[in-house]
């Protein structure tokens, strides 16, 4: 298979993760856009990878992984605790640090 | 030992009393500090004498010694030694200032007994005579400068002594201003000295000075008048002289000690010392003698309206040391520092006496409250006395010898000279007149209350503690002269350092008598054999007449002082009616504070008024708030966009990437 397809396919998770950041209020649909970006990129990462033959995009994609994985964690204890405080679930309630 | 050894020692022992007092008068017996105090100052005296006789044993052309404790600082050609410079002229003065000191401080010991400052005092008038013995044996402009200063700061701090007295503290201040202008002159003399010579040391720059300048050259000329600014600042001389009669808000022994008998006569002794410079610079010399006979005038007339027995022998003063540095400018140098050693004498004992009477009227120093002491108080009289003979000039006293020698040199010098001795007759008649005014008005007559008091009761008057200055009543606190007032009938350490001066007064002149005997001229006369001025001698039957004249006048000026005062009372206030114009001048100091009031002191003040309320609000706020209204009008702006909209963070983020992205994939194609 021709690698742009995977480009393109790439492309167009990251285009739909980093709109769904720009649209969607809830926090958790914005911790899944974020996730779907960074997979996005992995796919890229993979994708490339095997094109020139050797481990370490596919190494770097698991460290994404390993990365994502620490930053849903935290995202979801903020969520939680936003939660726990009966705060409104949206982001641009959300304000208090405007300047 | 040698003589420098002794000069050093003179210079030790007051700072090591001075240091003993300050610091140990917590420990020290009640009265050890007087005793500390004076004794420090006696065995600088003795070594004083000591350094007189080994500089005796050489030859007159050799008496004249450096000698260096250390270098001060040394780098790149400036060479400061801590030295002193010993010659006949730095020990004569040595020997006057350290005499006279101790006489004082024996006096004081007595009249300051019952200050709560007694300590202070002693440790105070101590350093004095270090600052004073510092300038007189320094042996490089440098330390000149620092002597210079430290008799400033010492001045200062005896002139607001009870600092109590808000308005002694105001005539300190003054004094330490007016001080500090002629420090400015000095240092700015010294400035160019080293520019145009490279040195700071005496011997050097009195060496080099004939080969490098041209006479009347406008640097030394420059030199010359700046140094005058200091001389006249020190010595008050006309215009910078307002500072010596508020002076007399301290204690009278420092009246007597410091502004009479010896700071005072710090710039005649700086002319006598850079006489060199002068010879070189005969204009500055000229202007010099010109300013010393305009101060010896306007002092001497302003003497006579003065009401205040203490501020009218300060004027007396000032008028005096007129003749001196007009003596030390137009060359009759030894002529000059014999009446500066005479004139301590007799203005210290004048001061004293007046000290003892002012006492007896429980500081009142009016002299038109003053009659009949010489009733009430003989011993003080006849001191006030002696002092006022020498002071006028009477026959046979020392001022009558010392006086007429500066004036028969000035007509010997002849030209514009010679009226200027007429000048200074003119000033003689007005000082056997003044002196004998305040004689006349306070020893004969009937006793006023106070004297009246001491003759029936044997009690001082005991009055309410008041300024004579502003007649506030004065806070007793701080020992307002002490609560109790020392007279010298009384008081033993008064009386005994009274006499030696009267005895000083009486007799000092008979050192120098014209054709009979030459003891002052010949040791000080190498010191100024370099200079032809100095070889300008007037004839002994020149001398002679002269001193007849002086003579004839200070018994005309007595007279007409008797006549006024005793035999015809109510003549001055006829002349007081008649003249008025000229008696307000006189009363009025000549206007001389009110000039430097509207001339120099409104500028500065308007000058100030101006950066505090128009340079400092528009200019250095409007810098300040200026640069504050840009950052924060930036901050205002940059703020916006911190909204707290995560989403719009999010915008942002992704299009500064797409955009940087987009860049760096143009620029690589």
């Amino acid at each position: 298979m021709n690698i742009e397809w995977y480009i393109v396919l790439s492309s167009l998770l990251f285009a739909v993760g980093a709109m769904g950041i720009l649209v969607r209020r809830s926090p958790i649909v914005i911790l899944l856009c974020l996730e779907l970006m960074l997979n996005a990129g992995n796919l890229a990462l993979v994708a490339f990878s095997r094109m020139v033959g050797n481990q370490e995009g596919q190494v770097f994609a698991i460290v994404v992984m390993v990365v994502a994985a620490c930053e849903v964690v935290i995202g979801l204890g903020l969520i939680v605790a936003i939660f726990r405080r009966k705060l409104p679930l949206d982001v641009d309630e959300l304000r208090e640090l405007r300047g | 030992m040698s003589a420098t050894a002794w000069a050093w020692l003179v210079l030790l022992l007051p700072l090591l009393g001075s240091i003993v007092i300050a610091l140990g008068f917590r420990v020290l017996p009640a009265k050890a500090a007087g005793a500390v105090g004076t004794a420090a100052i006696g065995l600088a005296f003795a070594c004083g004498v000591a350094a007189l006789i080994g500089l005796l044993g050489e030859h007159p052309e050799a008496r004249h010694h450096a000698s260096s404790l250390w270098d001060y600082a040394s780098a790149a050609g400036l060479d400061i030694e801590l030295g002193i410079y010993l010659d006949p002229l730095s020990a004569f003065m040595v020997l006057v200032v350290t005499g006279v000191s101790a006489l004082i401080h024996l006096y004081s010991f007595g009249y300051m007994a019952s200050d709560e400052g007694y300590h202070r005092f002693f440790s105070y008038l101590n350093f004095f005579v270090f600052s004073m013995l510092l300038l007189v044996l320094a042996g490089n402009f440098v330390l000149l400068i620092v002597g210079w200063a430290f008799v400033g700061f010492a001045s200062y701090a005896l002139i607001s002594f009870w600092y109590r007295r808000t308005t002694a503290t105001r005539a300190g201040m003054k004094a330490f201003v007016i001080n500090v202008v002629g420090d400015i002159g000095l240092v700015l003399a010294a400035f160019l000295i080293f520019r145009e010579l490279g040195t700071f040391d005496y011997e050097a720059v009195f060496a080099k000075a004939p080969e490098v300048f041209n006479v009347n050259e406008w640097t030394v000329t420059a030199i010359c008048l700046l140094l005058l600014v200091g001389a006249f600042a020190k010595s008050a001389q006309l215009p910078l002289h307002t500072w010596l009669p508020d002076a007399m808000e301290g204690p009278t022994p420092v009246s007597s000690l410091i502004h009479a008998a010896t700071m005072v006569t710090a710039g005649v002794y700086l002319i006598a010392r850079t006489h060199v410079l002068f010879d070189l610079a005969p204009t500055a010399a000229d202007i010099a003698a010109f300013t010393g006979l305009a101060t010896l005038l306007v002092a001497g007339t302003i003497a006579i309206a003065m009401t205040d027995l203490k501020r009218a022998i300060a004027y007396s003063t000032m008028s005096q040391i007129g003749y001196m540095v007009m003596g030390v400018s137009i060359g009759a140098f030894s002529a000059g520092m014999f009446h500066l050693m005479t004139h301590a004498f007799f203005k210290a004992l004048l001061f004293m006496a007046a000290g003892s009477i002012i006492a007896a009227m429980a500081n009142r120093q009016d002299i038109d409250r003053m009659s009949g002491f010489w009733k009430a108080m003989r011993f003080t009289s006849l001191m006030l006395l002696i002092g006022g003979l020498a002071l006028a000039a009477f026959p046979f006293t020392s001022g009558f010898f010392s006086k007429d020698s500066i004036l028969d040199y000035a007509i010997a010098r002849g030209g514009m000279y010679a009226w200027m001795a007429v000048g200074g007759y003119v000033g003689a008649f007005l000082t056997a007149l003044y002196t004998f005014r305040l004689i006349f008005r306070v020893l004969p007559g009937v006793p006023c209350p106070e004297a009246q008091e001491l003759i029936e009761t044997g009690h001082l008057h005991h009055g309410e503690p008041i300024n004579p200055a502003n007649e506030e009543l004065e806070d007793p606190d701080v020992g307002f002269p002490g609560p109790e007032h020392h007279i010298a009938e009384r008081s033993w350490p008064m009386a005994v350092a009274m006499s030696v001066l009267a005895f000083g007064a009486l007799f000092a002149g008979l050192i120098q008598v014209p054709g009979v005997d030459d003891v002052l001229f010949a040791w000080l006369d190498p010191v100024f054999a370099d200079s032809e001025l100095s070889h300008i001698h007037p004839s002994v039957g020149a001398e002679w007449r002269g001193l007849g004249i002086g003579g004839v006048i200070s018994l005309l000026g007595i007279a007409t002082a008797y006549l006024l005062w005793v035999r015809r009372p109510e003549l001055p206030a006829r002349f007081r009616e008649r003249l008025r114009p000229i008696y307000l001048l006189a009363v009025n100091k000549w206007y001389f504070d009110e000039a430097i009031d509207f001339l120099v002191v409104r500028p500065a003040l308007a000058i100030g008024r101006f950066a505090d309320r128009t340079f400092e609000r528009l200019v250095v706020d409007g810098l300040v708030s200026g640069t504050e209204d840009v950052v924060g009008g930036g901050g205002r702006i940059v703020r916006a966009v911190q909204s707290g909209f995560v989403r719009s963070y999010a915008l942002l983020l992704i299009v500064g990437f797409a955009g940087l992205a987009l860049y760096f994939l143009l620029s690589s194609s």
